[in-house]
Protein backbone atom coordinates (compact mmCIF):
# COMPACT_ATOMS: atom_id res chain seq x y z
CA UNK A 1 0.00 0.00 0.00
CA UNK A 2 2.78 2.39 0.96
CA UNK A 3 4.42 1.94 -2.42
CA UNK A 4 1.25 2.98 -4.21
CA UNK A 5 1.00 5.99 -1.91
CA UNK A 6 4.58 7.01 -2.68
CA UNK A 7 4.00 6.65 -6.39
CA UNK A 8 0.92 8.86 -6.18
CA UNK A 9 2.82 11.47 -4.15
CA UNK A 10 5.72 11.30 -6.61
CA UNK A 11 3.45 11.86 -9.60
CA UNK A 12 1.80 14.82 -7.89
CA UNK A 13 5.19 16.36 -7.10
CA UNK A 14 6.38 15.89 -10.66
CA UNK A 15 3.20 17.44 -12.04
CA UNK A 16 3.56 20.35 -9.65
CA UNK A 17 7.16 20.97 -10.68
CA UNK A 18 6.18 20.76 -14.36
CA UNK A 19 3.34 23.22 -13.76
CA UNK A 20 5.62 25.71 -12.02
CA UNK A 21 8.31 25.44 -14.71
CA UNK A 22 5.83 25.95 -17.54
CA UNK A 23 4.08 28.76 -15.68
CA UNK A 24 7.37 30.60 -15.11
CA UNK A 25 8.34 30.08 -18.74
CA UNK A 26 5.05 31.62 -19.86
CA UNK A 27 5.50 34.57 -17.53
CA UNK A 28 8.99 35.14 -18.90
CA UNK A 29 7.68 35.09 -22.47
CA UNK A 30 4.81 37.42 -21.60
CA UNK A 31 7.25 39.86 -20.02
CA UNK A 32 9.43 39.67 -23.10
CA UNK A 33 6.42 40.58 -25.23
CA UNK A 34 5.67 43.51 -22.91
CA UNK A 35 9.27 44.71 -23.03
CA UNK A 36 9.35 44.43 -26.79
CA UNK A 37 6.16 46.47 -26.99
CA UNK A 38 7.68 49.13 -24.76
CA UNK A 39 10.68 49.22 -27.10
CA UNK A 40 8.44 49.93 -30.11
CA UNK A 41 6.74 52.64 -28.08
CA UNK A 42 10.07 54.33 -27.35
CA UNK A 43 11.01 54.38 -31.03
CA UNK A 44 7.61 55.63 -32.21
CA UNK A 45 7.81 58.49 -29.69
CA UNK A 46 11.30 59.28 -30.90
CA UNK A 47 10.02 59.57 -34.45
CA UNK A 48 7.23 61.88 -33.32
CA UNK A 49 9.83 64.05 -31.61
CA UNK A 50 12.03 64.25 -34.71
CA UNK A 51 9.31 65.39 -37.09
CA UNK A 52 8.82 69.05 -36.00
CA UNK A 53 12.59 69.49 -36.28
CA UNK A 54 12.60 67.97 -39.75
CA UNK A 55 9.68 70.08 -40.99
CA UNK A 56 11.38 73.21 -39.61
CA UNK A 57 14.64 72.40 -41.41
CA UNK A 58 12.96 71.50 -44.67
CA UNK A 59 10.61 74.50 -44.73
CA UNK A 60 13.34 77.00 -45.60
CA UNK A 61 14.37 75.06 -48.72
CA UNK A 62 11.09 73.68 -50.02
CA UNK A 63 8.83 76.37 -51.34
CA UNK A 64 6.35 74.36 -53.34
CA UNK A 65 5.80 71.30 -51.20
CA UNK A 66 3.34 72.63 -48.66
CA UNK A 67 0.98 69.69 -49.14
CA UNK A 68 3.63 67.06 -48.57
CA UNK A 69 4.79 68.77 -45.38
CA UNK A 70 1.25 69.22 -44.12
CA UNK A 71 0.53 65.54 -44.74
CA UNK A 72 3.45 64.61 -42.48
CA UNK A 73 2.36 66.96 -39.70
CA UNK A 74 -1.22 65.72 -39.93
CA UNK A 75 -0.20 62.07 -39.89
CA UNK A 76 1.95 62.77 -36.82
CA UNK A 77 -0.92 64.41 -34.92
CA UNK A 78 -3.15 61.48 -35.82
CA UNK A 79 -0.55 58.94 -34.68
CA UNK A 80 -0.10 60.78 -31.39
CA UNK A 81 -3.84 60.73 -30.78
CA UNK A 82 -4.04 56.93 -30.93
CA UNK A 83 -0.81 56.48 -28.94
CA UNK A 84 -2.59 54.67 -26.11
CA UNK A 85 -4.67 52.41 -28.38
CA UNK A 86 -4.00 48.74 -29.16
CA UNK A 87 -1.37 47.46 -31.61
CA UNK A 88 -3.79 47.14 -34.53
CA UNK A 89 -5.02 50.72 -34.52
CA UNK A 90 -1.60 52.22 -33.84
CA UNK A 91 0.03 50.21 -36.58
CA UNK A 92 -2.40 51.75 -39.08
CA UNK A 93 -1.72 55.34 -37.98
CA UNK A 94 2.03 54.81 -37.86
CA UNK A 95 1.92 53.20 -41.28
CA UNK A 96 0.34 56.36 -42.68
CA UNK A 97 3.02 58.45 -41.01
CA UNK A 98 5.74 56.24 -42.49
CA UNK A 99 4.48 56.66 -46.02
CA UNK A 100 4.02 60.43 -45.58
CA UNK A 101 7.63 60.67 -44.38
CA UNK A 102 8.89 58.56 -47.27
CA UNK A 103 7.15 60.91 -49.71
CA UNK A 104 8.71 63.95 -48.02
CA UNK A 105 12.22 62.46 -48.14
CA UNK A 106 11.70 61.48 -51.77
CA UNK A 107 10.72 65.06 -52.62
CA UNK A 108 13.81 66.32 -50.77
CA UNK A 109 15.92 64.63 -53.47
CA UNK A 110 14.89 67.45 -55.81
CA UNK A 111 16.55 70.14 -53.66
CA UNK A 112 20.35 69.94 -53.91
CA UNK A 113 20.86 72.76 -51.37
CA UNK A 114 18.80 70.89 -48.83
CA UNK A 115 20.66 67.66 -49.47
CA UNK A 116 23.99 69.39 -48.89
CA UNK A 117 22.92 70.90 -45.57
CA UNK A 118 24.70 69.27 -42.62
CA UNK A 119 21.65 69.75 -40.45
CA UNK A 120 19.44 67.88 -42.89
CA UNK A 121 21.97 65.08 -43.35
CA UNK A 122 22.18 64.54 -39.60
CA UNK A 123 18.38 64.57 -39.34
CA UNK A 124 18.10 62.16 -42.24
CA UNK A 125 20.48 59.73 -40.56
CA UNK A 126 18.46 59.93 -37.33
CA UNK A 127 15.20 59.40 -39.23
CA UNK A 128 16.56 56.48 -41.23
CA UNK A 129 17.86 54.89 -38.09
CA UNK A 130 14.62 55.49 -36.21
CA UNK A 131 12.68 53.89 -39.05
CA UNK A 132 15.05 50.91 -38.85
CA UNK A 133 14.73 50.74 -35.09
CA UNK A 134 10.95 50.76 -35.41
CA UNK A 135 11.02 47.90 -37.87
CA UNK A 136 13.60 45.94 -35.85
CA UNK A 137 11.66 46.37 -32.63
CA UNK A 138 8.51 45.36 -34.50
CA UNK A 139 10.37 42.33 -35.82
CA UNK A 140 11.48 41.38 -32.32
CA UNK A 141 8.02 42.06 -30.91
CA UNK A 142 6.32 39.87 -33.51
CA UNK A 143 8.86 37.07 -32.98
CA UNK A 144 8.25 37.29 -29.25
CA UNK A 145 4.48 37.23 -29.77
CA UNK A 146 4.81 34.20 -32.03
CA UNK A 147 6.89 32.28 -29.50
CA UNK A 148 4.47 33.26 -26.75
CA UNK A 149 1.39 32.33 -28.75
CA UNK A 150 2.93 29.02 -29.75
CA UNK A 151 3.52 28.26 -26.11
CA UNK A 152 -0.04 29.14 -25.13
CA UNK A 153 -1.43 26.91 -27.87
CA UNK A 154 0.84 23.88 -27.77
CA UNK A 155 0.48 20.93 -25.44
CA UNK A 156 1.27 20.74 -22.54
CA UNK A 157 1.82 24.44 -21.90
CA UNK A 158 -1.64 25.29 -23.25
CA UNK A 159 -3.18 23.55 -20.23
CA UNK A 160 -1.24 25.82 -17.88
CA UNK A 161 -2.03 28.83 -20.06
CA UNK A 162 -5.77 28.23 -19.96
CA UNK A 163 -5.80 27.46 -16.23
CA UNK A 164 -3.82 30.60 -15.40
CA UNK A 165 -5.63 32.55 -18.17
CA UNK A 166 -2.69 33.68 -20.32
CA UNK A 167 -4.14 35.65 -23.22
CA UNK A 168 -2.91 35.64 -26.80
CA UNK A 169 -0.57 38.38 -27.92
CA UNK A 170 -1.55 40.62 -30.81
CA UNK A 171 0.81 41.02 -33.76
CA UNK A 172 1.95 44.45 -34.91
CA UNK A 173 1.25 44.40 -38.65
CA UNK A 174 1.90 47.50 -40.66
CA UNK A 175 -0.46 48.08 -43.54
CA UNK A 176 0.80 50.97 -45.62
CA UNK A 177 -1.52 52.53 -48.16
CA UNK A 178 0.77 51.53 -51.02
CA UNK A 179 0.84 47.93 -49.85
CA UNK A 180 -2.91 47.78 -49.69
CA UNK A 181 -3.18 48.95 -53.25
CA UNK A 182 -1.18 46.09 -54.74
CA UNK A 183 -3.50 44.07 -56.93
CA UNK A 184 -4.34 40.59 -55.72
CA UNK A 185 -3.89 37.72 -58.13
CA UNK A 186 -6.45 35.01 -57.63
CA UNK A 187 -6.41 31.53 -59.08
CA UNK A 188 -9.81 30.01 -59.59
CA UNK B 1 13.47 30.91 -31.26
CA UNK B 2 15.75 33.25 -29.33
CA UNK B 3 16.02 30.74 -26.53
CA UNK B 4 16.62 27.79 -28.77
CA UNK B 5 19.98 29.03 -29.94
CA UNK B 6 21.06 27.75 -26.57
CA UNK B 7 20.54 24.15 -27.65
CA UNK B 8 23.42 24.66 -30.07
CA UNK B 9 25.60 25.44 -27.12
CA UNK B 10 25.44 21.77 -26.08
CA UNK B 11 27.52 20.68 -29.05
CA UNK B 12 30.20 23.23 -28.24
CA UNK B 13 30.03 22.37 -24.54
CA UNK B 14 30.84 18.73 -25.28
CA UNK B 15 33.95 19.82 -27.15
CA UNK B 16 34.95 22.01 -24.21
CA UNK B 17 34.59 19.01 -21.91
CA UNK B 18 36.93 17.10 -24.23
CA UNK B 19 39.48 19.88 -23.93
CA UNK B 20 39.13 19.82 -20.15
CA UNK B 21 39.65 16.07 -20.14
CA UNK B 22 42.76 16.56 -22.23
CA UNK B 23 44.11 19.07 -19.71
CA UNK B 24 43.50 16.66 -16.83
CA UNK B 25 45.17 13.84 -18.75
CA UNK B 26 48.23 15.97 -19.42
CA UNK B 27 48.37 17.01 -15.77
CA UNK B 28 47.99 13.44 -14.57
CA UNK B 29 50.74 11.94 -16.69
CA UNK B 30 53.16 14.79 -16.18
CA UNK B 31 52.53 14.41 -12.44
CA UNK B 32 53.28 10.69 -12.66
CA UNK B 33 56.41 11.43 -14.63
CA UNK B 34 57.84 14.25 -12.54
CA UNK B 35 56.65 13.76 -8.99
CA UNK B 36 55.51 10.12 -9.09
CA UNK B 37 52.03 11.34 -8.25
CA UNK B 38 49.34 11.63 -10.86
CA UNK B 39 46.95 13.39 -8.47
CA UNK B 40 49.61 15.98 -7.62
CA UNK B 41 50.08 16.81 -11.28
CA UNK B 42 46.34 16.93 -11.78
CA UNK B 43 45.93 19.41 -8.93
CA UNK B 44 48.84 21.47 -10.26
CA UNK B 45 47.25 21.65 -13.70
CA UNK B 46 43.89 22.59 -12.20
CA UNK B 47 45.37 25.37 -10.07
CA UNK B 48 47.18 26.78 -13.09
CA UNK B 49 43.96 26.64 -15.09
CA UNK B 50 41.89 28.33 -12.36
CA UNK B 51 44.37 31.20 -12.03
CA UNK B 52 44.46 31.76 -15.78
CA UNK B 53 40.65 31.55 -16.00
CA UNK B 54 40.20 34.11 -13.24
CA UNK B 55 42.53 36.54 -14.96
CA UNK B 56 40.78 36.02 -18.28
CA UNK B 57 37.33 36.28 -16.71
CA UNK B 58 37.88 39.50 -14.82
CA UNK B 59 40.51 41.25 -16.91
CA UNK B 60 40.06 39.73 -20.36
CA UNK B 61 37.99 42.58 -21.83
CA UNK B 62 40.18 45.38 -20.62
CA UNK B 63 43.37 43.55 -21.63
CA UNK B 64 42.02 42.91 -25.11
CA UNK B 65 40.75 46.46 -25.58
CA UNK B 66 43.97 47.95 -24.27
CA UNK B 67 46.11 45.69 -26.45
CA UNK B 68 44.21 46.65 -29.56
CA UNK B 69 44.39 50.36 -28.61
CA UNK B 70 40.64 50.76 -28.99
CA UNK B 71 38.86 54.00 -28.15
CA UNK B 72 35.36 54.31 -26.79
CA UNK B 73 32.94 56.51 -28.74
CA UNK B 74 29.51 57.99 -28.05
CA UNK B 75 26.55 58.71 -30.31
CA UNK B 76 27.79 62.15 -31.38
CA UNK B 77 31.26 60.91 -32.37
CA UNK B 78 29.85 58.74 -35.13
CA UNK B 79 26.04 58.78 -35.27
CA UNK B 80 25.77 56.20 -38.04
CA UNK B 81 27.84 53.52 -36.31
CA UNK B 82 26.16 54.14 -32.98
CA UNK B 83 22.68 54.07 -34.53
CA UNK B 84 23.42 50.83 -36.34
CA UNK B 85 24.64 49.30 -33.10
CA UNK B 86 21.41 50.40 -31.41
CA UNK B 87 19.40 48.91 -34.25
CA UNK B 88 21.16 45.57 -33.88
CA UNK B 89 20.79 45.67 -30.12
CA UNK B 90 17.03 45.99 -30.61
CA UNK B 91 16.87 43.32 -33.31
CA UNK B 92 18.85 40.82 -31.23
CA UNK B 93 16.80 41.55 -28.10
CA UNK B 94 19.90 42.21 -26.00
CA UNK B 95 19.06 43.74 -22.64
CA UNK B 96 21.77 46.40 -22.56
CA UNK B 97 23.51 48.48 -25.17
CA UNK B 98 27.14 47.39 -25.60
CA UNK B 99 29.89 50.01 -25.56
CA UNK B 100 31.22 50.92 -28.98
CA UNK B 101 34.96 51.17 -29.62
CA UNK B 102 37.03 52.21 -32.61
CA UNK B 103 40.55 51.18 -33.59
CA UNK B 104 42.41 53.65 -35.78
CA UNK B 105 43.66 51.24 -38.43
CA UNK B 106 43.09 51.06 -42.19
CA UNK B 107 42.66 47.28 -41.94
CA UNK B 108 39.03 46.17 -41.99
CA UNK B 109 38.01 44.13 -38.98
CA UNK B 110 35.71 43.99 -35.97
CA UNK B 111 35.37 42.09 -32.70
CA UNK B 112 33.15 41.76 -29.66
CA UNK B 113 34.07 41.36 -26.00
CA UNK B 114 32.14 40.90 -22.78
CA UNK B 115 31.65 37.78 -20.69
CA UNK B 116 28.32 39.23 -19.60
CA UNK B 117 25.86 40.36 -22.31
CA UNK B 118 24.99 43.28 -20.04
CA UNK B 119 28.55 44.60 -20.06
CA UNK B 120 29.70 43.88 -23.57
CA UNK B 121 31.43 45.89 -26.24
CA UNK B 122 31.72 45.96 -30.02
CA UNK B 123 34.88 47.25 -31.67
CA UNK B 124 35.36 48.15 -35.32
CA UNK B 125 38.35 49.56 -37.18
CA UNK B 126 38.24 52.95 -38.86
CA UNK B 127 38.99 51.18 -42.16
CA UNK B 128 35.73 49.32 -41.82
CA UNK B 129 33.77 52.52 -41.21
CA UNK B 130 35.30 54.02 -44.31
CA UNK B 131 34.71 51.21 -46.77
CA UNK B 132 31.33 49.76 -45.79
CA UNK B 133 27.94 51.22 -46.58
CA UNK B 134 25.07 51.20 -44.11
CA UNK B 135 23.73 47.73 -44.94
CA UNK B 136 27.18 46.16 -44.87
CA UNK B 137 28.10 47.77 -41.57
CA UNK B 138 24.80 46.57 -40.18
CA UNK B 139 25.65 43.00 -41.19
CA UNK B 140 29.04 43.15 -39.50
CA UNK B 141 27.70 44.75 -36.31
CA UNK B 142 24.90 42.16 -36.32
CA UNK B 143 27.52 39.40 -36.49
CA UNK B 144 29.33 40.86 -33.47
CA UNK B 145 26.06 41.33 -31.54
CA UNK B 146 25.31 37.67 -32.25
CA UNK B 147 28.61 36.70 -30.60
CA UNK B 148 27.48 38.62 -27.51
CA UNK B 149 23.90 37.32 -27.58
CA UNK B 150 24.97 33.70 -28.13
CA UNK B 151 27.51 33.98 -25.31
CA UNK B 152 30.35 33.09 -27.67
CA UNK B 153 32.67 35.58 -26.05
CA UNK B 154 32.65 33.75 -22.73
CA UNK B 155 32.84 30.35 -24.41
CA UNK B 156 35.79 31.29 -26.59
CA UNK B 157 37.60 32.97 -23.69
CA UNK B 158 37.26 29.84 -21.59
CA UNK B 159 38.40 27.69 -24.51
CA UNK B 160 41.44 29.78 -25.20
CA UNK B 161 42.39 29.62 -21.52
CA UNK B 162 42.11 25.82 -21.61
CA UNK B 163 44.16 25.71 -24.77
CA UNK B 164 46.71 28.11 -23.29
CA UNK B 165 47.09 26.03 -20.14
CA UNK B 166 47.63 22.84 -22.12
CA UNK B 167 50.18 24.48 -24.39
CA UNK B 168 51.98 26.03 -21.42
CA UNK B 169 52.16 22.76 -19.50
CA UNK B 170 53.36 20.80 -22.49
CA UNK B 171 55.97 23.42 -23.38
CA UNK B 172 57.51 23.56 -19.90
CA UNK B 173 57.39 19.80 -19.53
CA UNK B 174 59.17 19.32 -22.83
CA UNK B 175 61.95 21.75 -21.78
CA UNK B 176 62.41 19.97 -18.47
CA UNK B 177 62.43 16.54 -20.13
CA UNK B 178 65.01 17.53 -22.72
CA UNK B 179 67.36 19.54 -20.51
CA UNK B 180 66.86 18.13 -17.04
CA UNK B 181 65.25 14.77 -17.57
CA UNK B 182 68.20 12.69 -16.33
CA UNK B 183 67.22 12.96 -12.68
CA UNK B 184 64.18 10.92 -13.45
CA UNK B 185 65.90 7.52 -13.83
CA UNK B 186 67.49 7.71 -10.42
CA UNK B 187 64.20 8.24 -8.68
CA UNK B 188 62.44 5.53 -10.59
CA UNK B 189 64.92 2.87 -9.46
CA UNK B 190 64.46 3.85 -5.83
CA UNK B 191 60.71 3.45 -6.07
CA UNK B 192 61.42 -0.08 -7.23
CA UNK B 193 58.30 -0.39 -9.40
CA UNK B 194 58.03 -2.61 -12.46
CA UNK B 195 60.03 -1.46 -15.47
CA UNK B 196 57.12 -1.89 -17.83
CA UNK B 197 54.84 0.46 -15.92
CA UNK B 198 57.48 3.16 -15.93
CA UNK B 199 58.05 2.81 -19.65
CA UNK B 200 54.33 3.13 -20.29
CA UNK B 201 54.20 6.31 -18.22
CA UNK B 202 57.19 7.80 -20.04
CA UNK B 203 55.79 6.97 -23.44
CA UNK B 204 52.35 8.30 -22.53
CA UNK B 205 53.80 11.50 -21.10
CA UNK B 206 55.93 12.03 -24.20
CA UNK B 207 53.03 11.35 -26.54
CA UNK B 208 50.79 13.70 -24.60
CA UNK B 209 53.35 16.48 -24.62
CA UNK B 210 53.52 16.27 -28.38
CA UNK B 211 49.91 15.49 -29.20
CA UNK B 212 47.88 17.30 -26.55
CA UNK B 213 48.57 20.85 -27.76
CA UNK B 214 47.79 19.86 -31.34
CA UNK B 215 44.57 18.11 -30.39
CA UNK B 216 43.51 20.97 -28.13
CA UNK B 217 44.16 23.38 -30.96
CA UNK B 218 42.09 21.36 -33.41
CA UNK B 219 39.18 21.20 -30.97
CA UNK B 220 39.51 24.92 -30.35
CA UNK B 221 39.48 25.71 -34.06
CA UNK B 222 36.45 23.56 -34.64
CA UNK B 223 34.50 25.31 -31.88
CA UNK B 224 35.57 28.70 -33.20
CA UNK B 225 34.50 27.94 -36.77
CA UNK B 226 31.13 26.68 -35.64
CA UNK B 227 30.49 29.82 -33.65
CA UNK B 228 31.41 31.92 -36.69
CA UNK B 229 28.81 30.17 -38.86
CA UNK B 230 26.22 30.60 -36.12
CA UNK B 231 27.01 34.30 -35.77
CA UNK B 232 26.60 34.68 -39.55
CA UNK B 233 23.22 32.94 -39.37
CA UNK B 234 22.14 35.16 -36.47
CA UNK B 235 23.27 38.30 -38.27
CA UNK B 236 21.12 37.35 -41.26
CA UNK B 237 18.23 36.73 -38.90
CA UNK B 238 18.59 40.10 -37.17
CA UNK B 239 19.05 42.19 -40.28
CA UNK B 240 16.77 40.08 -42.53
CA UNK B 241 19.32 40.96 -45.18
CA UNK B 242 22.15 38.40 -45.60
CA UNK B 243 23.41 40.24 -48.68
CA UNK B 244 24.69 43.04 -46.41
CA UNK B 245 27.03 40.76 -44.49
CA UNK B 246 27.96 38.84 -47.63
CA UNK B 247 29.06 41.94 -49.49
CA UNK B 248 30.86 43.23 -46.37
CA UNK B 249 32.77 39.95 -46.10
CA UNK B 250 33.76 40.24 -49.74
CA UNK B 251 35.14 43.72 -49.17
CA UNK B 252 36.97 42.47 -46.09
CA UNK B 253 38.44 39.60 -48.06
CA UNK B 254 39.62 41.89 -50.82
CA UNK B 255 41.46 44.28 -48.50
CA UNK B 256 45.09 43.42 -47.97
CA UNK B 257 45.82 45.50 -44.89
CA UNK B 258 46.72 43.45 -41.84
CA UNK B 259 45.62 44.66 -38.46
CA UNK B 260 48.71 45.93 -36.63
CA UNK B 261 47.44 45.52 -33.10
CA UNK B 262 46.18 41.93 -33.45
CA UNK B 263 48.16 38.97 -32.20
CA UNK B 264 47.76 35.22 -32.08
CA UNK B 265 45.93 35.24 -28.77
CA UNK B 266 43.29 37.71 -29.89
CA UNK B 267 42.87 36.45 -33.46
CA UNK B 268 39.73 34.33 -32.97
CA UNK B 269 37.85 37.32 -31.58
CA UNK B 270 37.76 39.13 -34.92
CA UNK B 271 35.13 38.80 -37.65
CA UNK B 272 37.77 37.60 -40.10
CA UNK B 273 41.17 36.12 -39.30
CA UNK B 274 43.50 39.14 -39.00
CA UNK B 275 46.52 37.12 -40.20
CA UNK B 276 44.81 35.66 -43.21
CA UNK B 277 46.98 35.38 -46.29
CA UNK B 278 45.57 35.64 -49.76
CA UNK B 279 44.49 32.40 -51.39
CA UNK B 280 44.46 30.30 -48.28
CA UNK B 281 43.46 26.64 -48.71
CA UNK B 282 39.71 26.26 -48.80
CA UNK B 283 38.68 24.00 -45.94
CA UNK B 284 41.60 24.51 -43.65
CA UNK B 285 41.44 22.48 -40.44
CA UNK B 286 43.93 24.72 -38.72
CA UNK B 287 42.00 27.93 -39.04
CA UNK B 288 39.90 29.79 -36.51
CA UNK B 289 37.58 31.06 -39.22
CA UNK B 290 35.75 29.33 -42.06
CA UNK B 291 36.94 30.42 -45.50
CA UNK B 292 35.31 33.72 -46.42
CA UNK B 293 34.26 32.59 -49.89
CA UNK B 294 32.24 29.81 -48.32
CA UNK B 295 30.59 32.13 -45.80
CA UNK B 296 29.66 34.48 -48.64
CA UNK B 297 28.30 31.62 -50.75
CA UNK B 298 26.12 30.38 -47.90
CA UNK B 299 24.74 33.85 -47.17
CA UNK B 300 24.05 34.57 -50.84
CA UNK B 301 22.10 31.37 -51.43
CA UNK B 302 19.73 31.94 -48.52
CA UNK B 303 16.09 31.96 -49.62
CA UNK B 304 14.80 33.57 -46.42
CA UNK B 305 16.31 34.99 -43.26
CA UNK B 306 15.56 32.20 -40.80
CA UNK B 307 17.96 29.68 -39.29
CA UNK B 308 16.32 26.99 -41.42
CA UNK B 309 17.31 28.89 -44.56
CA UNK B 310 20.89 29.28 -43.35
CA UNK B 311 21.05 25.62 -42.43
CA UNK B 312 19.83 24.57 -45.88
CA UNK B 313 22.37 26.80 -47.62
CA UNK B 314 25.11 25.62 -45.27
CA UNK B 315 24.50 22.00 -46.10
CA UNK B 316 24.29 22.69 -49.80
CA UNK B 317 27.50 24.75 -49.84
CA UNK B 318 29.49 22.23 -47.82
CA UNK B 319 27.96 19.19 -49.46
CA UNK B 320 27.28 17.54 -46.12
CA UNK B 321 24.14 16.32 -44.48
CA UNK B 322 25.45 17.34 -41.08
CA UNK B 323 23.08 19.81 -39.46
CA UNK B 324 24.63 23.03 -38.21
CA UNK B 325 21.69 24.37 -36.27
CA UNK B 326 19.58 22.01 -34.22
CA UNK B 327 16.17 20.98 -35.53
CA UNK B 328 14.35 22.56 -32.58
CA UNK B 329 15.68 26.01 -33.40
CA UNK B 330 15.02 25.54 -37.10
CA UNK B 331 11.39 24.51 -36.87
CA UNK B 332 10.47 27.11 -34.27
CA UNK B 333 11.58 29.97 -36.47
CA UNK B 334 8.96 29.70 -39.20
CA UNK B 335 9.22 31.47 -42.52
CA UNK B 336 10.97 34.83 -42.48
CA UNK B 337 11.20 36.89 -45.61
CA UNK B 338 14.16 39.02 -46.62
CA UNK B 339 13.91 42.77 -46.65
CA UNK B 340 14.84 45.13 -49.44
CA UNK B 341 18.20 46.95 -49.37
CA UNK B 342 18.42 50.51 -48.13
CA UNK B 343 17.77 53.02 -50.93
CA UNK B 344 21.14 53.24 -52.67
CA UNK B 345 22.66 56.69 -52.42
CA UNK B 346 25.27 57.64 -54.98
CA UNK B 347 27.91 55.12 -53.95
CA UNK B 348 30.93 57.18 -55.01
CA UNK B 349 29.72 60.31 -53.24
CA UNK B 350 28.92 58.28 -50.18
CA UNK B 351 32.39 56.80 -50.10
CA UNK B 352 34.00 60.24 -50.08
CA UNK B 353 31.65 61.35 -47.35
CA UNK B 354 32.39 58.27 -45.27
CA UNK B 355 36.12 58.82 -45.57
CA UNK B 356 35.73 62.43 -44.45
CA UNK B 357 33.47 61.42 -41.59
CA UNK B 358 35.92 58.80 -40.37
CA UNK B 359 38.95 61.03 -40.55
CA UNK B 360 37.08 63.80 -38.69
CA UNK B 361 36.23 61.25 -36.03
CA UNK B 362 39.83 60.16 -35.66
CA UNK B 363 41.08 63.76 -35.44
CA UNK B 364 38.52 64.47 -32.73
CA UNK B 365 39.30 61.32 -30.79
CA UNK B 366 42.98 62.25 -30.82
CA UNK B 367 42.02 65.64 -29.37
CA UNK B 368 43.13 67.60 -32.40
CA UNK B 369 41.74 71.12 -32.64
CA UNK B 370 40.18 71.94 -36.02
CA UNK B 371 40.12 75.50 -37.37
CA UNK B 372 38.50 76.37 -40.68
CA UNK B 373 40.30 79.24 -42.38
CA UNK B 374 38.33 81.82 -44.36
CA UNK B 375 39.74 80.33 -47.59
CA UNK B 376 38.17 76.97 -46.72
CA UNK B 377 41.35 75.20 -45.61
CA UNK B 378 40.94 73.03 -42.54
CA UNK B 379 43.83 73.34 -40.09
CA UNK B 380 44.31 70.45 -37.67
CA UNK B 381 46.23 71.39 -34.55
CA UNK B 382 47.71 68.66 -32.34
CA UNK B 383 46.92 68.88 -28.61
CA UNK B 384 50.52 69.92 -27.97
CA UNK B 385 50.12 73.05 -30.14
CA UNK B 386 50.27 76.02 -27.75
CA UNK B 387 50.78 79.13 -29.95
CA UNK B 388 47.94 81.69 -29.93
CA UNK B 389 48.03 82.38 -33.68
CA UNK B 390 48.65 80.44 -36.84
CA UNK B 391 49.29 81.48 -40.45
CA UNK B 392 47.26 79.56 -42.99
CA UNK B 393 49.76 77.79 -45.30
CA UNK B 394 47.34 78.11 -48.20
CA UNK B 395 46.26 81.79 -48.30
CA UNK B 396 48.51 83.36 -45.66
CA UNK B 397 45.76 84.72 -43.42
CA UNK B 398 46.46 84.81 -39.70
CA UNK B 399 44.04 82.67 -37.69
CA UNK B 400 43.66 82.91 -33.94
CA UNK B 401 43.54 79.57 -32.18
Amino acid sequence: MTIVLWIVVGIIVILLIAFITIYNGLVRLRNQVKNAWAQIDVQLKRRHDLIPNLVETVKGYMKHERETMEAVTKARTLAQQVASAGPGERAKAEGELSSALTRLLAVAEKYPDLKASQNFLALQEELTSTENKISFSRQFYNDSVMTYNNQTQMFPSNVVASVASFKHGEFFEVTVAAERETPKVTFT
Amino acid sequence: MWEQIRSNQTGSAILVVWMGALLLLVGYFLGLYFFDSGIGGLIFALILWVIMSLVAYFQGDSILLAMSRARKISHDDHPRLYNIAEEMKIASGLEAMPSIYIIDDPAMNAFATGRDPKKASVTVTSGLLQKLNRDELQGVVGHEMAHIKNRDVLLMAMCSVLLGTIVLLAWYASRVMIFGGMGRTRRSSSSGGGGLGQIIIIVAALALIILAPIMAQLIYFSISRKREYLADASSALYTRYPEGLASALEKLAASTNQLKSANKATAPMYIINPFRKRGMAASDLTSTHPPISERVRILRSMAGASFADYDTSYRKARGTSKVLISAAAVTAAGALTLRAPQPPAAEKLEEVQRARETSNLMWNLNKYNTITCACGTKLRLPPSFKLPQLRCPHCGRINTV
